[in-house]
């Protein structure tokens, strides 16, 4: 019997199988008629302890386009977790009901727990500030699509670098590649984790910290915003304190690269001005879009078919 | 104060004064069923006071487990009277339900049948982490 796979992290995944997903997510935009009727009498069980719109939505819609089914619950609060049910005995009941498990979970390491008493694949669409890896997959589909490579990059990444779990994947995903540059900018009470420090300088990339966001923006290829995250502050002071801490304007693209692309993994708050939005170098809302094909060449991959 | 010397057995020597409780807790000698002493605050040329505890009996014991413990402590493996091992001690690469993850964000905060696991993440600097969370346990010593 073929080994059960789960994607919990981003780096649970080959560079050449993250290669490959890209390829056939670009397929998928190209012809999706091929692609409609892949996942028929098959199930999504989408697991949302915690509420999402986009993660959950593109998961959805990346099913009904693959010809599949969704069932789950969106909040803790309208499952039997309520009632005090365990992560795990919540797992095992959905893989007797569906094929593929898409999970969110406030709580981090609560998808690893379901891996490892569910009888199908799981995929981690999120726990807590640890890892997001359809986002950074959603990220990378973007980043191929906008530059046609992975390699030879200076990335920016903006805002909470601290408990920003998108941002740490990528950071991941991304150290995997030849000649990429990494800017943090963030407060120093947002600053990266020392951990994911560490990781960086492991691997031997260049990367530095700056204050400025002015002072960052004329050397990136990608501009990676985040919103600082106020459901991860135990403290509702220091959220306030640093909620405005960076906030990208129209006027502060001037000095920007012409190709350069401001990413966000959504929702923004006022991190992202709305005059950004008609810029050209504006790539979130085509990131949101990537990331419902992407999802679609995941579950493929995941139920294992061709 | 006389104590009988070990036949077979285990012997656990240059144990930190203080701590030979928690290892003979943590070894599970409570449930052992042979002769065991704790000799606590013994004086020692090297570490000045030190605990030493003796088994007495062919038990199977889990020894990776002390490393992370006191690694400067001395496993002396006895049979028929004579010493045939030292073991010396390293750091384990897992630990399962010895330590508790203390970080509030992690699922093992809420909940409470799940076993506490730890990985080896820095052989050098001694650094464990959990293994659902990632955080980097602290404060062992």
């Amino acid at each position: 019997m073929k080994e059960l796979r789960h994607l919990i992290n981003i780096t649970d995944l080959s560079v050449d199988e993250i290669y490959d997903l890209v390829k056939v997510a670009e397929d998928i935009i190209d012809n999706p008629e091929k692609y409609q009727d892949k996942c028929a009498r098959k199930k999504l069980a989408t697991l949302f302890f915690e509420p999402s719109t986009r993660t959950r939505l593109s998961f959805t819609a990346a099913m009904m386009e693959l010809g599949g089914n969704v069932l789950g619950f969106d909040q803790a609060a309208s499952s039997s977790t309520a009632k005090g049910e365990s992560v795990s005995d919540t797992i095992v009941m959905a893989s007797c009901y569906a094929d593929i498990i898409a999970m969110r979970h406030p709580k981090e390491g609560a998808p690893f727990v379901a891996a490892s008493h569910a009888g199908v694949p799981i995929i981690n669409a999120g726990d807590g500030g640890h890892f997001h890896p359809t986002q950074t997959l959603t990220d990378l589909l973007t980043i191929h699509k906008k530059f046609g490579r992975f390699d030879n990059l200076t990335i920016g990444l903006c805002g909470d670098l601290k408990f920003g779990r998108t941002v740490h994947s990528l950071i991941e995903a991304m150290l995997r590649y030849k000649d990429i540059k990494f800017v943090m900018i963030s407060p120093e009470e947002l600053d990266l984790p020392d951990y994911m420090k560490e990781q960086l300088d492991d691997a031997g990339v260049e990367w530095k910290e700056m204050r400025s966001l002015d002072e960052a923006i004329p050397e990136l290829d990608v501009l990676y915003m985040t919103r600082v995250q106020k459901e991860r502050f135990f403290n509702e002071e220091d959220y306030i304190r640093l909620k405005d801490s960076f906030i990208l304007q129209k006027k502060m693209l001037t000095p920007a690269k012409k190709e350069m692309i401001v990413m966000h993994p959504l929702p923004r708050v006022n991190e992202i001005s709305v005059d950004v939005d008609d810029d050209p170098r504006a790539a979130y809302f085509f990131q949101a879009l990537m990331g419902k094909y992407i999802r679609m060449a995941l579950i493929l991959f995941m139920l294992g078919v061709k | 104060m006389n104590i009988d010397g070990v036949n077979t057995g285990v012997v656990l020597d240059h144990i930190e004064a203080g701590k030979g409780w928690a290892i003979y807790n943590l070894l599970g000698l409570d449930k052992v069923d042979c002769t065991v002493a704790i000799i606590q605050r013994v004086e020692s040329t090297k570490y000045g006071r030190k605990d030493i505890i003796k088994v007495d009996g062919d038990v199977k014991l889990d020894l990776d487990i002390l490393g992370f413990f006191d690694k400067k402590m001395t496993v002396n493996i006895v049979k028929d009277g004579a010493l045939v091992d030292k073991v010396k001690l390293k750091l384990p690469e897992t630990l399962t339900g010895v330590i508790k993850c203390k970080n509030p964000r992690c699922i093992t905060s809420i909940e409470q049948e799940i076993v506490h696991k730890f990985k080896l993440a820095d052989p050098e600097k001694g650094t464990y982490r959990c293994v659902y969370c990632d955080a980097v346990y602290k404060d062992h010593k």
